[in-house]
Parts: structure tokens; sequence; C-alpha cells
């Protein structure tokens, strides 16, 4: 196991996630087969729909996905997408990552009118029911005749909070 | 408009480049083939009753002709993004196939990188270049908006890009969207001929000449560069080809485009240049009622 004073998470560079556990050198970094159990757990999301994609590491806990395979370390600006922040104990994917990749999720999405997904979008929480878990969903509601993944909710005490960031939020 | 009388020799039809040069732009969006598919996209806009027309030469390219770009559910999935007409003209040039590696020199605010990761399918790698860092951050937010994970971007000068990041092999094509004095955007932006300055032409296409010889010396041979800007100069057009036709290995390849555009002109203010600079296409606003755009396709040859 790595100490504190390894290498470890940099933010100028991106390292790859190792494959499993027994490979991990940097310590708490997540592994690319933790990162497809979450997808898969959490949305259903199955290990497939990344098999040509691989994820990177910039900074604590910010994961990164890049279709395609260069060398680890790579010391640039940006590599593909930022996917998951991975810091907290629930594992929060960004908005893009879902608008991407939700259309395979299964489970934990929740469909929305489109006056509540203007209302979401907006950036405002509502009072909405819902049976499933606590925790955060993928939004969705239907654009030309089929559902179509919008951004990330945290779902708690009967509220849906919208967790699009100010610079995605707009009153349509 | 005294910036755009020095033009005049050059244009076809005076009058109604200057007529073009005053009207506005239309607005255009192109269709984000990463997120949905042409089809789809016209359903979305249809269903909240935005008039849209496709443009005759590329399927993906819609004038809208009451709504700006950024105000429609389609926009905000990522499934459209604004770009003028002629901006998309090169990546159509440049080509690539699904699984190429390419080079995109001056890549934010990312219009061209996005369209030539939607061109690859999101497979391959575009690596995207830009030396400043406000503008990255717009590049970027394009990218993640429009759901691109093929794309690598580095902030570097074009001109000394280095390859060290990325060891596997050299490009199989690349783009040199280079800036420029921009008077092609007049109709966008009126100021770019307040702002013009020769002094600025001509240090301006020192960092073009560079940032072409680049992509030609990292572009394996048999691969394309393409070169474009949005300025009516020649000095920053044919006359950065010819210089690079003489200090690299490739030559003008030539290329259809189905916009009206004449050919590039081979002498300007006493200087003569290399005749394979008429394969280069100039188009004017009043030719297709777009902006004014250059583009040349160059076949690497060593």
């Amino acid at each position: 196991m790595a100490d504190d004073a390894s290498p470890g998470n940099q933010s100028d560079r991106f390292d790859r996630l190792p494959a499993t556990a027994t490979d991990r050198t940097v310590d708490g970094r997540p592994t690319r087969a933790e990162l497809l159990a979450w997808w898969d757990e959490r949305f259903g999301i199955e290990p497939g729909v990344f098999a040509e994609h691989t994820f990177w590491e910039r900074g604590d806990g910010k994961i990164w996905v890049c279709r395609g395979d260069l060398e680890t370390p790579v010391g640039i600006e940006a590599l593909g997408m930022l996917a998951v922040r991975t810091r907290q104990e629930h594992w929060k994917p960004t908005l893009e990552a879902i608008q991407r990749f939700g259309d395979d999720a299964t489970r934990n999405r929740i469909e929305l009118a489109t006056p509540e997904a203007a209302v979401f979008l907006a950036g405002a929480d509502q009072e909405l029911p819902w049976d499933g878990d606590w925790g955060y969903l993928i939004v969705t509601h239907e654009v030309a005749g089929e559902p179509e993944p919008l951004g990330v909710g945290l779902y708690v005490y009967d509220e849906l909070r919208s967790m699009v960031p100010k610079g995605r939020r707009r009153e349509l | 408009m005294n910036v755009l009388e020095r033009y005049e020799p050059l244009v076809d039809d005076v009058e109604a480049f200057y007529d073009a040069c005053r009207r506005s732009l239309p607005s255009v969006v192109r269709v984000n083939t990463i997120k949905t598919t042409v089809e789809r996209a016209k359903r979305a806009l249809a269903a909240e009753d935005i008039a849209f027309e496709v443009t005759e030469w590329n399927p993906t390219l819609f004038r809208l002709l009451d709504d700006q770009p950024g105000a429609n559910w389609p926009y905000v999935h990522g499934w459209l993004h604004g770009q003028e007409e002629v901006s998309a003209v090169p990546a159509r040039v440049l080509d690539p196939d699904p699984g190429e590696r390419i080079w995109d020199a001056c890549a934010a605010p990312g219009s061209k990188t996005t369209q030539l990761a939607a061109l690859l399918g999101d497979t391959g790698l575009v690596v995207a270049t830009d030396n400043n860092l406000g503008r990255i951050s717009a590049l970027r937010s394009n990218t993640e908006r429009l759901g691109v994970t093929n794309v690598a971007v580095t902030a570097e000068d074009a001109r000394t890009h280095s390859l060290k990041p990325f060891p596997q092999a050299e490009y199989d094509r690349a783009l040199v969207d280079a800036p420029c004095s921009c008077e092609g955007t007049v109709r966008k932006n009126p100021d770019v001929l307040e702002d013009w300055t020769v002094e600025h032409v001509e240090g301006i296409a020192s960092v073009q000449k560079g940032a072409l010889r680049r992509a030609v010396q990292a572009t394996r041979e048999g691969g394309t560069v393409v070169y474009s800007t949005c300025t009516f100069a020649p000095e920053e057009n044919e006359a950065v080809l010819d210089h690079v036709l003489d200090a690299e290995p490739c030559r003008i390849e030539p290329f259809d485009l189905p916009l009206e555009h004449t050919s590039g002109v081979t002498a300007w203010h006493g200087k003569q240049f290399d005749p394979a600079v008429q394969g280069a296409k100039r188009i004017y606003p009043h030719h297709n009622d777009t902006g004014g755009f250059f583009c040349a396709r160059l076949a690497v040859t060593g």
C-alpha cells in the first residue's frame, strides 16, 4: 500500500485506474472493477457498455472516462470527460456522463413530465413520489418520442433535488 | 468598411460582397451524432415548433429560421451545437475515418473538435490543442456537453506541440484552423474590422506558418492536413501555404466542396505564390449567405 507521501493523486495528470485491487498502488484509488460494478449495481448499466473505455483519476476522487487506451500517466488538460466523483461515501455521476451513458440504465431512473423536467433543469428541488432507494437517480424525460437522460437528481425525504451544475442550468 | 476594400480586386461581385457583409448571419446548428440521429433531432425541433431548414450540402447542419440555438430541449441534451455554416467545412474536408488519430492544432472553443469526434463516431483519438486556458475551459465545456470521450486536450503552443503524452504514433490527419484576422466573421462581429491592423496580419501569419509546419511534421506520410481560416487576407492564406509547401514535405490536394466558392489566388501585393495554391478554396459571404472562409487540403509526402 502506498503511504500518504506517495505520488498518489496529482491534480495535473491523469492516472489510469488499476484493473483490480491487487493492481492498486495508490491508497484509496477506485479500481476499474469497482467502478464497473457500481455502474451495474446502482443503475443497471452493464460493464460491456464501457468495454472500449478506460477510466482515469486526476485529483482526489475525480474519475474521467476516455474512449481509448493511452499510456499512463498523461499530463494534459482533459481526457475524455469527467464522469464520477468517488470521494464521498455515495459516488456521484456527472450530468455529462449520465447524458452520454444513462440511456443504458435500467435502475434508479426517474421519468419526469416535461414541466417537471424544466423545474429540474432550472436547478430547483421538487416534491415527487418515488418508490425506490434514496440516493442519486438518473432523471429522464421524453424527447422526440423516447425517454432521454437529462441529468442527476438526489432523492431524499420525498424530494428530488436537482444536481444540475450552475453552468448547465437553464430556464426553458 | 475600409479594411474590406483591400480585397475588392479578389472578389467576383463587390456589391453583393458588401451587401452580404452588412447582413446579420443566419443561426445554424450542427446535429451531434454522438448523442442522437439527424432524424431524432428533426423530430425534437418539430415537437417544439422550431422552424429550421437542412443545408443543401451537409445533412447535419440546420438553419434555424427564428430561434437562437441554445433555448430548447435538444440543445440541453447535447444533440445540437451552434456552429456557423462555413465553420463546418474543414472537418468535412479532413474527412477522418473511424479509429484514426487526429490532431486539432488550434482547437478552442471546440466546434470543429467535436465535429471531428462525431465524424470518428467517438472512436480513435482527437488531440485538441490550444494555448489559452480560458478558451480551453470553453472547449472542455463543449466536449463534455456533447458527450465526447475520444478527446485529449493539451495546453500548449501548436508550433511546439509535443507528442510526448501520446507516444504511439504520428497522426493520421491534422486540422489547423488557425487564429487569424477574422474578417470573415464580420457579419457576427463587426468589431473585427476596427481592430484590424497590417501589423497583426504579419504577426499572426508567422504563427500560422509555424502551426501548419508542425502539423505536417506530426502527421504520417500519406496522411492529410487541412488548413483553414476565416480571413480574406492572402498573407494569412495562400502565402502560408506557399511557405509550407517550400519548407515541409507536402503537396496541395484537390477536394470537392459543394458550396459556391472561388480558387486560391496566386499573386498579391507584388508577391507570386506557388500555382498549386489555386487548389485552395475561398468562400465569400455572398456566395452561400454564410461567413467568409478559406480552406486547403494538403497530402503529407514524407
